[in-house]
């Protein structure tokens, strides 16, 4: 007769551990927030909702509105293309610190520049900037410069410091300077990845463009805001539906090129 | 170059002297120099604390909700756990209708940016967190749906097959043959946007949506600078911790 | 006659040759075969094919008197817990644990909520651990899949088998990650569980001595084809010889004759 086989492993401290953690931090959440359910799910709330869904229709189509979202479009474009220029060229020049090419100290105060760049959100960055740039697209794209600077700048340091430093070592040693060992050692190496992280950045930024005018900073999302304040639903509904329109121009723009590069 | 610049300028309305006229210079330098020093009084930084709880709650709380939302769809979406496909390598009908269906509703769902979401869910139901944690369900849904099932379709699906030829049903199939095999990468990108959401939340706290962002709009406007500088501090903190506790919990896994 | 199959062809997609052209055969419930023939002849195919796993482009297929592809979606797969197919590389996932992978084997007499609560606390760890025993793999059972060896994997799929309650057992090349004695034994231990609960056994092998000396009955498959279809005593080695003989396209004595031409030239 086989023996009967031994009791399962529990589970180790540190996942149970995990485990409670995660549940209380979730319950703690919905406990704390205090969701109005009643109030989403009521019969007065699903008709105010309703009645709020119905006022979208018919979007607005007069010609002189659409020629206004097509200038408001032009202007989100063009504010996430100019902040992507700067924010690499911006990036670059606090990459070569932050790569550790200048000694400890302005390496540790440049990461820690490109760090708080970073975690501050583009919008939280404009309605900043509002105060000194004013409101409209100009301030929009100071506040899209200054995030982008900092993601872009940590990948352009983390690229430098992941090249191999022979070419660059080589050149110096038969005596050029630093500028120019740079320039044609290390930059040919990783030109390529720093073009294609900037694409993807500037994607990432017609996004974000598009809503950033919500604080007022220029581009479709303050036409979006001011329609809505206004309760002027149909206006503000061929809004959203040119924010969808590009947003989904630009992936498919975006997923072509991709295919195209990699296919050949 | 320069002729793709010049409407960009134009359009953009690129002018950087603004920045350097007496009158913005002034109110630049002034709204900076009452950032130090930190609003710290005790009961702000009560206040900080609880803005703080309401931004992570938020994008705890939505983040939940859009799992709810994103797994069924995720379901319905994938081609892994699809039998006809097995048999003939093509689906049948009402199967294929249903998961264009749930396709096009997860691309609806993210292609509307969250603060969108939010700013419709603020005039439904009024400032304050639901509206933020409808937003994140949403949009984080959406997202979640999409990348799931692609998570599924793209990783090993021999173990799935098998259970699948062998007479096993759906469920089942996905609980002993997909989820072992995609389960570090599904948790993982979880935690990737879990730590998203919470930045998502503060953003969407200026639409009124609650925590943060919200008190961080509110002191904006009233150019109290030292409250700024402190929400910014505690900002950074709070996303650093983030990313902390989601590569830890990422390496943990891998 | 438990499955029947007349004049079957498969086609895969995307390829030319069809992978299994006019087979026709019947086999006994209790029956033990061993399916023979070079690389790429179809074996796999067939016994996928057995497990009504793929739908064949013509022919007959019947089993348990009834016709799989004229039964409904459903119906169809409820028909499939009475096969047990293994395929080659064993279908683990490296994460999960010994146990739950050889009880995943149980799924289709399951319900769903048993499959689930089995996640948490194993539902019958005693029926898993005795499976293991028989291959020596008892000391496995709570190991993860992962720290398994590959020959180890190979007989944790087969313990999978042993849990199942199916009653035509389709195995698709057991050996093939395992040493000469272990080879033996887990022959043994198939066969001696298909006799036990009277299953039919299907069982592709590349190792024609041992299926010739364990196996009743033979088939002798090759480019879709059965070449032969004989009890064990009437497999002569000529007909073994001509099966494996320039298989699968390699014609190397017709390029070496045509280089030896070039080369006079």
């Amino acid at each position: 007769m086989l023996q009967h086989p031994p009791a399962p492993p529990v589970i180790s401290r540190s996942t149970a551990v995990l485990l409670m953690g995660l549940l209380a931090l979730v319950t703690a959440s919905f406990y704390s927030l205090a969701i109005k359910w009643g109030e989403l799910f009521s019969a007065d709330a699903l008709r105010s909702g309703l009645e709020f869904i119905a006022g979208f229709a018919p979007p607005e189509l007069a010609g002189p509105f659409l020629l206004k979202i097509a200038g408001a479009t032009l202007e989100t474009l063009s504010m996430s293309a100019l902040s992507t220029l700067i924010a690499a060229a911006l990036g670059i020049a606090l990459a070569l610190p932050a790569s550790g090419r200048m000694g400890g100290a302005l390496y540790a105060i440049t990461r820690l520049m490109l760090n708080v760049l970073r975690s501050i959100p583009e919008l939280v960055w404009a309605s900043i900037l509002l105060i000194a740039a004013g409101l409209g697209p100009f301030a929009g794209t100071l506040a899209l410069a200054a995030h982008t600077t900092g993601v872009l700048g940590r990948l352009f340091a983390d690229a430098l410091e992941n090249l191999p430093p022979a070419p660059e070592t080589t050149l110096r040693i038969n005596g050029a300077t630093p500028l120019a060992a740079f320039c044609y050692a290390a930059l040919p190496q990783i030109l390529p990845q720093l073009m294609s992280y900037t694409l993807y950045r500037w994607e990432n930024n017609i996004r974000a463009a598009a809503i950033l005018g919500v604080v007022g900073a220029g581009g479709l999302g303050q036409m979006l805001k001011y329609h809505l304040s206004l309760f002027q639903m149909q206006q503000a509904a061929s809004v959203i539906i040119a924010m969808l329109l590009m947003i989904t121009v630009v992936d498919g723009a975006s997923f072509w090129l991709r295919r195209k590069m990699t296919g050949s | 170059m320069l002729i793709l610049l010049w409407p960009m300028l134009v359009f953009s309305e690129f002018k950087p002297w603004i920045l350097f006229e007496a009158q913005s210079l002034q109110a630049s330098w002034q709204f900076l120099a009452s950032f130090v020093p930190p609003a710290h009084s005790g009961e702000f930084l009560q206040l900080l604390m609880v803005a703080t709880w309401q931004t992570v709650a938020i994008a705890t709380a939505g983040l939940t909700l859009a799992l709810l939302c994103a797994i069924p769809l995720a379901l319905l979406a994938t081609e892994s756990l699809s039998i006809s496909m097995l048999e003939t390598g093509r689906m049948r009908l009402a199967g294929g209708l249903i998961r264009q269906a749930a396709r096009w509703l997860l691309v609806l769902l993210r292609s509307v940016p969250e603060l969108v979401w939010a700013l419709l869910f603020v005039r439904i139901v009024g400032l304050g967190p639901t509206a933020g944690v409808l937003a994140i369900a949403l949009t984080y849904g959406g997202m979640l749906g999409k990348v799931y099932a692609e998570i599924l379709d793209s990783s090993d699906v021999h173990g799935t097959e098998t259970l699948l030829k062998n007479g096993s049903g759906r469920l089942a199939a996905l609980f002993y043959g997909a989820l072992p095999e995609a389960a570090p990468e599904l948790v993982s990108y979880t935690t990737y946007r879990w730590e998203c959401a919470i930045r998502g939340s503060v953003v969407m706290g200026f639409v009124g949506a609650g925590g943060l962002g919200q008190r961080m709009d509110e002191s904006l406007k009233m150019l109290a600078g030292d409250e700024v500088a402190s929400m910014l501090i505690i900002f950074v903190l709070l996303v650093g911790a983030a990313d902390w506790v989601s590569t830890s919990l990422r390496k943990r896994l891998g | 006659m438990s499955l029947v199959l007349r004049g079957l062809c498969v086609h895969h997609a995307q390829a030319a040759k069809s992978a299994l052209d006019d087979v026709t055969l019947s086999i006994a419930q209790g029956e033990q075969i061993a399916l023979i023939g070079p690389s790429g002849a179809g074996k796999t195919t067939l016994l996928h094919t057995l497990a009504g796993a793929i739908r064949p482009a013509s022919g007959e297929f019947s089993a348990f008197g009834t016709s799989p592809w004229k039964l409904s979606h459903a119906g169809r797969h409820q028909l499939r817990a009475r096969f047990f197919l293994a395929p080659q590389t064993p279908p683990l996932p490296p994460r999960q644990r010994v146990v739950t992978a050889v009880l995943a084997g149980c799924l289709p007499q399951w319900s769903f909520w048993q499959a689930i609560s089995s996640l948490i606390r194993p539902g019958d760890a005693d029926a898993a651990s005795d499976a293991l025993a028989r291959f020596n793999l008892q000391d496995k059972l709570y190991a993860r899949v992962d720290r398994l060896s590959g020959g180890e994997r190979q007989r944790c799929g087969l313990a999978r088998l042993l849990v199942s309650q199916a009653s035509v057992l389709l195995v698709d090349e057991p050996l093939s990650a395992l040493d000469p004695a272990l080879s033996l034994q887990t022959l043994n231990v198939l066969q001696q569980e298909a006799s036990n609960r009277c299953a039919t056994l299907v069982c592709s092998l590349h190792q024609v001595e041992l299926a010739r000396r364990h196996f009743p009955r033979l088939i002798g498959l090759r480019d879709g084809q059965v070449v032969f279809d004989a009890v064990r005593d009437d497999v002569t080695d000529a007909m073994v010889e001509a099966l494996y003989q320039n298989a699968s396209g390699i014609t190397a004595g017709a390029d070496v004759t045509d280089l030896m031409a070039g080369a006079r030239c």
